[in-house]
């Protein structure tokens, strides 16, 4: 137990990453950022072996980096409408039900600030579970409405009906204070866990919306030894985890 | 059989004001920037491009090209923000059709396939919706009556790709790992044209999967080595991480003055002093 309690909080992010693809089975982990994959190998490497991992680029490799399997941009677009994909996005703005903004900020029509564009976020958020990764959780990010729902909702899936709802799905948003999710009766955003040394107060005061809130928040689980190890001796032996969410 | 070979020149000669064009590769991957610097230079303006966007969709909007731009995204790769195609949206520059990357590869299936649309799950729910007022749904006519999104044919005027090797007759060779979809936007276009890093004489040594695109679909051939620069287009050679930098933070003014006022030959030349400089 002594070597655990000294996880920080960087190594907390890459847990809660990774606990997201927990019992996915045989799909592609679509991580995007560093601390999501940092997440998504820990889990391969633990409890969930039958993970698939790309190489950034049209390779499927193993932990070793071998490839086992060809996915270009065609056929991973075919992988995300077949639903055997778990991507874990970023987010410019997250709003109470899950919408997602990475397109742009301020009016449309012209932008205030020009991000990426919608990317593959819609085609994402209807054929396969998509989590989110906010490093950086402010009122800017969780907003009360996004400007460009690029990822989808549940309140949005839910007004396209059935097509959109079929295999709609948000597991979890996990940020630097904690994870949330939306296991509530209507969907509504969630706090799930705090990180330890993160209280909910915290995390309200920087969510720009009222959370559905648990009598009692738990803590996000302590990472195990071995998994404390393989982050920091094996995956991320440099420590640039601690780049993306600093110690506090 | 007809000899295709052609120069940026005359690829360009053959392009027009107004037309809806579509540009290969994919984000700062393999792009036919030799064929998009080419257009640079002509007075071809007025254009709807139909991209998945890069430095290509910068290029032309920084130089005020584009009228109306089809495309998921815009991006560098290795720099997530394109800034000319930014700055150009924060002054709106150009009307924008902004669909997902499923969307704009089922948009070139229908029109390869010379389909009014295809249906696809991706867009409902979403904005792209919202901004995209002249997008239908259509409903199945089977038992599970879905509705679902009928993405519009992306019919191209002409189409611009860059590939490893080509022969004479207009088929083309891709050696990196992702074929992109140039396939596709050469058998969506009216006309498409093929840059490539060498001419050869013949594929009879060649693994058959890496033949990409078949004669059929191209009218014209340019041998343009590093043509894809300063995109990546490998194994042939990787993106110019250095230069793209320097893209990207110089004032479009001058970056234009110093790399793109004379021919393709003066770019290259200017891009390898520049290099010289650094070191």
């Amino acid at each position: 137990m002594s070597r655990t309690t000294t996880a920080t909080h960087a190594e907390y992010c890459v847990i809660a990453c990774a606990d997201a693809w927990r019992d996915n089975g045989e799909v592609l982990a679509s991580p995007m950022g560093l601390i999501p994959s940092i997440g998504a190998r820990l889990a391969k490497r633990t409890f969930s072996p039958d993970l698939l991992l790309t190489d950034g680029e049209a390779m499927l490799v193993g932990l070793d980096g071998v490839a086992e399997g060809w996915l270009p941009y065609r056929r991973h677009l075919t992988m995300v409408t077949g639903g055997r994909r778990h991507v874990m996005m970023g987010a410019s703005q997250l709003d109470r039900f899950g919408n997602q903004n990475i397109s742009c900020i301020g009016d449309w029509q012209q932008p205030a600030r020009q991000l990426l564009g919608v990317r593959g976020a819609p085609v994402n958020t209807l054929n396969n579970p998509v989590s989110y990764w906010v490093p950086k959780h402010s009122r800017r990010v969780f907003v009360e409405k996004v400007d460009m729902i690029s990822g989808v909702g549940y309140d949005s899936a839910a007004a396209a009906g059935p097509s959109a709802t079929r295999y709609h799905r948000i597991p979890r948003v996990v940020t630097n204070l904690g994870v949330l999710d939306f296991a509530t009766p209507d969907r509504a955003m969630r706090l799930a866990s705090v990180h330890p040394g993160v209280t909910a107060g915290e995390v309200q005061a920087a969510t720009g919306f009222p959370l559905a809130l648990p009598d009692e928040v738990p803590y996000t689980r302590e990472p195990t030894a071995t998994e404390l190890r393989l982050i920091r001796a094996v995956i991320d032996p440099d420590g640039l985890r601690d780049r993306e969410v600093p110690p506090a | 059989m007809a000899d295709k070979t052609m120069t940026p020149e005359e690829v360009v000669s053959r392009l027009h004001s107004g037309m809806t064009l579509g540009i290969g590769g994919w984000g700062s991957r393999r792009k036919p920037m030799a064929l998009v610097r080419a257009l640079l230079r002509s007075d071809v303006t007025d254009l709807t491009v139909v991209s998945y966007g890069g430095p290509d969709v910068g290029l032309l909007a920084a130089a005020g090209r584009i009228r109306k731009l089809v495309a998921a995204f815009a991006t560098l790769d290795s720099i997530p923000l394109e800034p000319h195609f930014r700055a150009a949206r924060q002054r709106g520059a150009f009307e924008l059709m902004e669909i997902d990357e499923a969307m704009f590869m089922w948009g070139l299936h229908a029109a390869a396939n010379r389909l009014p649309f295809l249906p696809v799950r991706a867009g409902l729910g979403s904005d792209v919706l919202r901004v995209n007022p002249g997008l239908r749904t259509v409903t199945s006519p089977y038992e599970d009556g879905e509705t679902l999104v009928a993405v519009p044919a992306l019919r191209m005027d002409a189409a611009l790709v860059h590939l490893n090797r080509a022969d004479r007759l207009g088929n083309g060779q891709y050696l990196g790992p992702d074929p992109y979809f140039d396939d596709l936007f050469c058998e969506a276009a009216d006309q498409a044209y093929l840059s490539c890093e060498r001419l050869v004489d013949d594929f009879a040594t060649a693994v058959p999967q890496t033949l990409l695109v078949n004669r059929h679909s191209v009218t014209g051939v340019v041998e343009a080595p590093h043509g894809a620069h300063f995109t990546s287009c490998v194994p042939d050679y990787g993106r110019d991480e250095a230069f793209q930098k320097l893209y990207a933070t110089t004032p479009w003014p001058e970056f234009a003055e110093r790399f793109l006022s004379g021919d393709e030959k003066t770019y290259q030349s200017a891009v390898q002093t520049w290099h010289e400089e650094q070191t």
